[in-house]
C-alpha cells in the first residue's frame, strides 16, 4: 500500500527519516526480516547513518591499498577482464584443433582441464574407457602435450593448467618448452587448483596422496617456480570448490584466505620471502546469483588480504598486496528445467564478478545442468561477456557501486563476518589443522544442507523449480559434444605404443629419482617430477610413484 | 506398511568427487528415518556389489555429476552377477536424456535430475523398498 509521498501525515518536527520509517512499517507492517546467503540481515533501505567508514583508510583509490575500489588503477577501463572459457575433451588432437580455433576467434590464453582420469592421478589404460575424455583432454605424456599446443607459441600465450598435486601437466608444459627449444623464464600461466585442501573438503577430483604430503608437494612446486619460472603463477587459491559444494559465500571467502594464509605461512617456514612468493599469489572464486552479497564478498575479500599480506607477512612490494582473481559463475545456481532461464542467471553473476573488480572470468554455458556444454551453449556464454563489456558498458566506470550505502555497509558487514569466520579457522590452528580436524566440512556440510531446505521449504524460491513451473517436453538439444570412440581408441593404442617403445632405463631412473627426493625433505620432489617428465615417464606412473612413497589420501568426508 | 526403514546405499562409481548430491541427499534420507550406507566417492563397481550384498540394502542410490552414469550399467551387471538383481538401483546427477532412455534399458530404476524434490526421491525409495520386500517375501 503505497502512498504519495505528500499524502502522508506528516507529525510535527518529524524528520524525513521518521517519516519514511512510519511509511514503510505501515506499508509493509512487522515482515520476517531478510537475510542474504551469508546469514546478513539486510534492511530495507541504506542511507549516510549506515556507513561510518573513513574513505582514504577503508576504501581508497584503485591501485592503491586497502584495494577496496579495485587492484589496479585504471581496471577494466585500462584492460578489460580475461575470458577464459574453460576447454578439454577428447583427445590431444581434438583439443588442440578446438584452441587453434578459439585461437582464431581472438582467444589469447590457453586454458586446459583434463580427463578426470588424470585428475585422479591414473593413466588412460588404468580407467573405465568409457569415461575417457568425457570431461576433459587425455594428457597423460609431455608428448601428449606437445600435441595439444602444437602451433602455440609458449613464449607468448599465457597458459592455465587445470593441474593439482604433483602438478604433471606443468612437468609436460616444460618438457615441451625445452624440446621446442622455449626459454622457461618466458612461460606465463597459472597452476589452477594447486590448492590441495580445497580438494579435501570439497572437491574429491584428486588427491590420492595424503595430506601431509600433498602440504610439501605444493610448497615444492612454488619454490621451484620461483626458481625457474618467473612468469608463472604456481599458487591458486580456490573458494570456487567451496561455495560450490555448499559453502555460503562469507563461508568460502573465509575459508579461501585462510588457506592463503597457511600456504603463506608454509612458504615462509621454509626460508622463502613474502614479497618473493606473494606477487605469484592469485585466486579463484564462485560467483553465485546473489549480486550485491557476491560484489560485497569481492570488496571485502580485497580489503582483507591487503591488510593481511601488510600487517601479518610484513609483505613491502604492492604486488605482493594484490588480491588477483579470477570468477567462474556458479553451476549449483543453474537449473535443468527451463534451461534457458540459466542465460538470465549466468548474466547476473558475471555482473556480479565484474562488479566485484575480477581479473578473469569464466561464464557458464546455460545447458551445464543438463550436460557438458553444447558448442552452442558455450557461445552464448562467450557472448554474454562481451554483451557486458562492449554493448551494457559495464567497463566504462572503475567501481561504479562504490559509495553505494548499502554496498559499503554490505561490504563492511561482509568483512566481519568473514574475519569471523576466519577467527574460528585460526582457534582451530590454522586451516591445515581444521580440515583435518572436519571443522571446514562439517561448516560446508550444514550451510549445503541449509540451503537445501530453503529450497524445499519454498522460502528460498528457484524459478522453474519450486515456483513457475511449466510443463516440458523433451528438449531439442543439439549433438553433445562427445569424444568419438575410433579417436579414443587409436590415442590409447598410440600411448600403449608409447610406453614400449620409450628408453626404459631411463623412465626407471627418474622413478628412482622421485621416490628417493619423496623420502629427503632436502631434494625438491617437484623438481624431479619435471625430470620424470622429460625421461618419458607418464602421468599415472609419476602419480603412483608419488603415492606410494608419500602415502594414499582418503577422502575427508562425513554426511 | 514396512516393517523396518528402508535400507539405502548412497554411493558414486567412477572418477568423479562432486559429493554434495549425495551427501546431501544421504543426510536427507537419514533423517527421513531411512537406514543409510554412505560411501565416500570414487567406489569400484566390485566394492560397491559387495557392500550391497553384506549390508543387505533395499536399493542403491549412484549419484553422478560428471558422466560416470556411463558405467553404471556395468554396475547392473555385475549385480545381476551376484544374484542381487533384486536390489533396486537410482541414479541422481546431470544424465543427459539419452542417457536416461541408455540407463533404463540397463535396468536403472529411476533417474533424479537437478532440482528433484528430496521428499519424491524419498517416496521413490519406500516403493521401491516395498517391491523388493513383496518379491522377497
Amino acid at each position: 500500500m503505497n502512498q504519495p509521498l505528500d499524502a502522508g501525515k506528516l507529525s510535527e518536527g518529524e524528520t524525513g527519516c521518521e517519516r519514511w520509517q512510519r511509511e514503510y512499517a505501515a506499508s509493509v507492517g512487522s515482515a520476517k526480516p531478510v537475510r542474504n546467503r551469508s546469514g546478513i540481515e539486510v534492511r530495507p533501505l541504506y542511507t549516510p547513518q549506515d556507513w561510518h567508514g573513513d574513505y582514504a583508510a577503508d576504501l581508497g583509490y584503485p591501485g592503491q591499498p586497502p584495494y577496496t575500489r579495485g587492484i589496479y588503477a585504471s581496471m577494466h577501463r585500462g584492460r578489460t577482464w580475461s575470458q577464459r572459457q574453460l576447454i578439454g575433451l577428447g583427445t590431444p588432437l581434438d583439443y588442440n584443433a578446438r584452441l587453434l580455433d578459439m585461437i582464431d576467434q581472438g582467444t589469447t590464453a590457453v586454458s586446459l582441464i583434463p580427463c578426470n582420469s588424470v585428475f585422479r592421478g591414473y593413466d588412460m589404460d588404468e580407467v573405465h574407457a568409457e569415461l575417457l575424455g568425457t570431461c576433459g583432454v587425455v594428457v597423460n605424456t609431455a608428448e601428449h602435450m606437445d600435441q595439444c599446443l602444437a602451433g602455440v607459441d609458449l613464449a607468448r600465450t599465457s597458459c592455465a593448467m587445470n593441474d593439482p598435486s604433483p602438478f604433471t601437466l606443468l612437468a609436460f608444459l616444460l618438457a615441451t618448452a625445452k624440446k621446442r627449444g622455449s626459454d622457461w623464464r618466458a612461460i606465463s600461466g597459472t597452476s589452477n587448483q594447486s590448492d590441495y585442501l580445497s580438494h579435501f573438503v570439497a572437491n574429491h577430483m584428486f588427491f590420492r596422496i595424503a595430506l601431509p604430503g600433498a602440504r610439501r608437494i605444493l610448497t615444492d612446486h612454488i619454490e621451484f617456480c620461483n626458481r625457474h619460472l618467473p612468469n608463472w603463477n604456481p599458487m591458486s587459491v580456490v573458494g570456487q570448490h567451496m561455495q560450490q559444494a555448499g559453502a555460503t559465500p562469507a563461508e568460502a571467502m573465509a575459508f579461501t584466505l585462510s588457506s592463503a594464509i597457511q600456504y603463506a605461512e608454509d612458504c615462509g617456514a621454509r626460508g622463502m620471502r613474502p614479497d618473493a612468493f606473494l606477487p605469484r599469489f592469485t585466486f579463484f572464486f564462485d560467483i553465485s546469483v546473489s549480486l550485491f552479497e557476491e560484489i560485497a564478498k569481492f570488496r571485502a575479500g580485497r580489503r582483507i588480504w591487503a591488510r593481511i599480506t601488510r600487517e601479518r607477512f610484513g609483505a613491502c612490494d604492492p604486488r605482493s598486496w594484490r588480491f588477483k582473481f579470477h570468477g567462474q559463475t556458479s553451476g549449483v545456481d543453474l537449473t535443468r528445467q527451463q534451461p534457458l532461464n540459466n542465460v538470465a542467471r549466468v548474466t547476473i553473476q558475471a555482473m556480479a564478478g565484474i562488479f566485484g573488480g575480477l581479473q578473469s572470468l569464466h561464464t557458464d554455458a546455460y545447458d551445464e545442468a543438463l550436460s557438458c556444454p553444447t558448442e552452442f551453449g558455450a557461445r552464448i556464454a562467450v557472448n554474454t561477456q562481451n554483451i557486458l563489456r562492449e554493448e551494457a558498458h559495464l567497463t566504462d566506470v572503475i567501481d561504479p557501486l562504490g559509495g553505494s550505502y548499502y554496498i559499503e555497509s554490505l561490504t563492511d558487514a561482509m568483512e566481519q563476518k568473514i574475519l569471523g569466520i576466519m577467527a574460528q579457522v585460526e582457534a582451530a590452528g590454522g586451516m591445515y589443522l581444521a580440515v583435518e580436524q572436519g571443522l571446514v566440512q562439517k561448516m560446508i556440510g550444514a550451510s549445503a544442507r541449509g540451503f537445501q531446505e530453503q529450497i524445499e521449504s519454498g522460502e528460498q524460491t528457484l524459478v522453474g523449480v519450486n515456483a513457475y513451473q511449466v510443463e516440458e517436453g523433451k528438449s531439442e538439444r543439439q549433438a553433445l559434444p562427445a569424444p568419438d570412440p575410433a579417436k579414443m581408441q587409436a590415442h590409447l593404442a598410440a600411448f600403449k605404443a608409447y610406453k614400449e617403445q620409450r628408453s626404459q632405463a631411463a623412465v626407471r631412473t627418474a622413478q628412482e629419482r622421485l621416490a628417493s627426493a619423496a623420502g629427503d625433505t632436502q631434494q625438491n620432489i617437484f623438481e624431479r617430477v619435471v625430470e620424470a617428465a622429460e625421461a618419458g615417464c607418464t602421468h599415472g606412473e609419476i602419480c603412483a610413484t608419488l603415492r606410494r612413497e608419500l602415502g594414499f589420501g582418503q577422502p575427508l568426508v562425513m554426511v | 506398511m514396512i516393517a523396518h526403514p528402508p535400507k539405502v546405499l548412497v554411493t558414486k562409481i567412477g572418477l568423479d568427487g562432486h559429493d554434495r548430491g549425495s551427501r546431501v541427499v544421504a543426510s536427507f534420507l537419514r533423517d527421513a528415518g531411512m537406514e543409510v550406507v554412505y560411501t565416500p566417492p570414487w567406489q569400484d563397481i566390485p566394492a560397491v556389489v559387495k557392500l550391497a550384498m553384506e549390508e543387505d540394502v533395499d536399493v542403491i542410490g549412484v549419484s553422478s555429476l560428471a558422466t560416470d552414469h556411463l558405467i553404471v550399467p556395468k554396475l547392473m551387471q555385475a549385480l545381476g552377477a551376484a544374484g542381487l538383481a533384486d536390489i533396486a538401483v537410482i541414479v541422481g546427477g546431470i544424465v543427459p536424456d539419452a542417457d536416461e532412455a541408455m540407463l533404463r534399458e540397463a535396468g536403472v530404476a529411476r533417474v533424479f535430475h537437478p532440482g528433484s524434490a528430496l521428499d519424491e526421491i524419498a517416496a521413490e525409495i519406500g516403493r521401491l523398498t516395498r517391491a523388493r520386500r513383496a518379491l522377497n517375501a
